[in-house]
């Protein structure tokens, strides 16, 4: 800022511009619903009718790719909420979506067991179920569990750190700690979560094949129609006067606080709704790819998260999606074609796109305020 | 109003009633022996201090004489060690938050003018706006007409109508000056805490603003912290009241003329 001299009598340059217009958010609801429209009614007809060898047909292997990258997108989603609208920069996302993975896990793998223990168990000799997979042979407490723990532990996190008035680079470091601690805790067969090996072998969901084409036609489906949801739901919450203070709360707390607002539950609740979303992210995961181990609480795939919202463009709400989508289509085309090739490129990826795109893939198309 | 219970009672005769300021012995601010030190730097020595209801208070005194630090106090930023800080007859600052201390009716404007720079000039006083201001009900607020009007009311008083929609990121430093000093207005404060307003502003914008501040003399208490003496001299006039500190106490007390005209001001100004 250009200290003035006390005693100048330089007037304020009138600015020339006329005021501004008003400025009117567009409606999405009309795009999103003729969006979801088409996908509801193309993709069973494109797996199902189409005959297989025919270019229109989808595989399974395309459904339950797309399927796997949607639920990245979920996740992008949700930590692009707490990244770019309150300044909340996580590196243990990947726990949230673990957790809801291996809560919905434990649904499959007591579905797969039937009346006996899971084979897990059996092979540790244990002989009754431990007290906290009750229930999970039920598929919506399951359902509800992989929102309500990854809530419940961010919750508690969150409530300690930002009460604290924990911030910025430590806040990461600790998301960052507290997802590896949770991995090595996984790890351990005692624990009760099936160890290293985690959760595997699946068979059925609600009764149905869990390989079979209806089934991944269904769970695809379901894994838009949840980030079709959440992009509306945080579309809501970042219009609100609640979006608006979250924001503000991120430029200049301390002035938020002189104008009346607390700051604590307003963080918190863009937290633990964005825990939630990736615990259900994680849990139409888990099914998809048909494995959930500790693996997935690995530090990296908290750090690929921020990648994707980071590429795509932090700050809006459709940068994270297309990050997400974007980097794992990427991933997915160099692994089939130049697989050698695949991890100098993604290094690049994140060495020159924060450089060249500071404001992510968005940031090319956003009109310059004039 | 229920009637009060013995909880409430503040030990001095007076009962705390949610929402409201008890002005009945025409003050509005107490500040009773206050000491604050950091790492043995005593900061305020033992200052009090009474604003009355309404009244426009110049404070001056030269650096380090607590001037930052006994806002600091007011708004609950800064625990004192010991002493009283009272709102009205009922209110103890010193067991309130900021968050609590600003709903409560005090209004604080930074030296440096800070703004939400993100958000349009209009978005920065509708965030102001006293309102219930709790996450869960921000969900579903909405502007209403009301507010609409208050809005525009304040965009005129600081000659803010034309960058409306703009973001306060681009406002030039007298303009961010007088959008702070608008969000204030939003809260319908009781007690405004300005700290060196004139800073860093054009003498025809400071002229400006002691207008406006005048303007405003009657509808809520000020407390004006200020170098520029031109300033201050016009928002007390004759009669107005200037509290004088110097290392962390009250110096002197008087109109403007009086202060100026004491022995121990200038000895302190001039460090002689």
């Amino acid at each position: 800022m250009a200290a003035i001299p006390m005693n100048s009598v330089r007037a304020e340059p009138a600015l020339p511009t006329p005021p501004a217009a008003k400025p009117r958010s567009r409606s999405v609801a009309p795009l999103t619903g003729v969006l979801t429209l088409v996908v509801l009614v193309l993709v069973p007809v494109c797996a199902l009718v189409v005959p297989a060898g025919h270019p229109l047909h989808l595989s399974d292997y395309a459904l339950t790719l797309i399927g796997k990258i949607l639920c990245y997108g979920v996740a992008a989603l949700a930590l692009g909420l707490v990244w770019g609208y309150s300044g909340i920069l996580s590196l243990g996302h990947a726990l949230f979506f673990a957790l809801g993975g291996y809560a919905f896990g434990m649904y499959l793998m007591r579905e797969s067991a039937g009346d006996g223990l899971p084979a897990f168990m059996t092979f540790l000799s244990r002989t009754e179920l431990p007290w906290f997979w009750w229930g999970f042979d039920n598929f919506a407490w399951a359902v509800l569990m992989a929102a309500l723990v990854p809530g419940a532990v961010a919750l508690v996190f969150g409530y300690f750190a930002f009460r604290s008035r924990v911030k910025g680079v430590y806040l990461s470091i600790i998301t960052q700690a507290l997802t590896f601690a949770a991995m090595l805790l996984f790890f351990r067969n005692e624990t009760g979560f099936g160890g290293n090996n985690g959760f595997t072998g699946f068979t059925t969901i609600l009764g149905f094949p869990i390989a079979a084409s209806a089934t991944r036609v269904a769970l695809m489906l379901s894994s838009f129609l949840l980030l079709v949801g959440a992009f509306l739901a945080c579309r809501f919450i970042v219009n609100s006067r609640y979006g608006q203070v979250l924001t503000a709360i991120r430029d200049a707390e301390t002035r938020t606080m002189f104008v009346g607002y607390r700051p604590l539950g307003y963080k918190l609740f863009a937290w633990v709704f964005s825990a939630m979303l990736c615990g259900l992210a994680g849990a139409l995961y888990v099914p998809q790819v048909g494995i959930i181990n500790p693996g997935e609480m690995a530090p990296v795939n908290s750090i690929e998260m921020a990648i994707w919202v980071a590429i795509g463009g932090r700050g809006t709400l459709i940068g994270p999606i297309i990050g997400a989508v974007g980097v794992n289509g990427a991933k997915t085309l160099f692994t089939a074609w130049f697989a050698e090739y695949w991890l100098f490129f993604l290094g690049a990826i994140f060495v020159l796109g924060p450089l060249l795109l500071p404001h992510g893939i968005v940031g090319l198309f956003k009109r310059r305020r004039a | 109003m229920s009637s009060p219970n013995l909880q409430d009672d503040t030990g001095l005769a007076h009962f705390k009633r949610p929402g409201e300021i008890d002005i009945t012995h025409g003050q509005i601010l107490y500040l009773e022996d206050v000491q604050v030190s950091f790492d043995g730097f005593r900061a305020l020595r033992g200052l009090s201090l009474m604003v009355a209801d309404k009244e426009l208070r110049c404070i001056i005194g030269p650096n380090g004489a607590g001037k930052t630090t006994m806002m600091d106090v007011i708004t609950g930023k800064t625990r004192p060690d010991t002493g009283t800080v009272f709102l009205g007859q009922t209110l103890d600052l010193t067991k309130m938050d900021e968050p609590a201390i600003a709903q409560a009716g005090i209004g604080r404007k930074f030296q440096k003018p800070t703004v939400f720079e993100s958000h349009t000039v209009w978005q920065n006083l509708d965030l102001a706006r006293a309102t219930d201001k709790r996450w869960f009900r921000s969900l579903l607020a909405r502007t209403d007409a009301e507010a609409v009007l208050a809005i525009e009311r304040t965009l005129e008083r600081t000659a803010l109508s034309d960058v409306a929609y703009r973001p306060a990121g681009e406002l030039s430093h007298g303009q961010k000056q007088r959008l702070e000093i608008g969000m204030l207005l939003m809260q319908e404060p009781r007690l405004l805490l300005l700290d060196e307003p004139a800073a860093g502003i054009s003498d025809d914008e400071t002229m400006q603003l002691a207008a406006l501040l005048n303007s405003l003399r009657g509808t809520c208490s000020m407390m004006v912290v200020e170098h520029d003496m031109a300033f201050v001299a016009e928002l007390a006039g004759d009669k107005g009241t200037v509290t004088v500190l110097a290392e962390g106490s009250v110096l002197a007390e008087g109109t403007l003329a009086e202060v100026q005209a004491d022995e121990r001001v200038i000895e302190s100004y001039l460090g002689r």
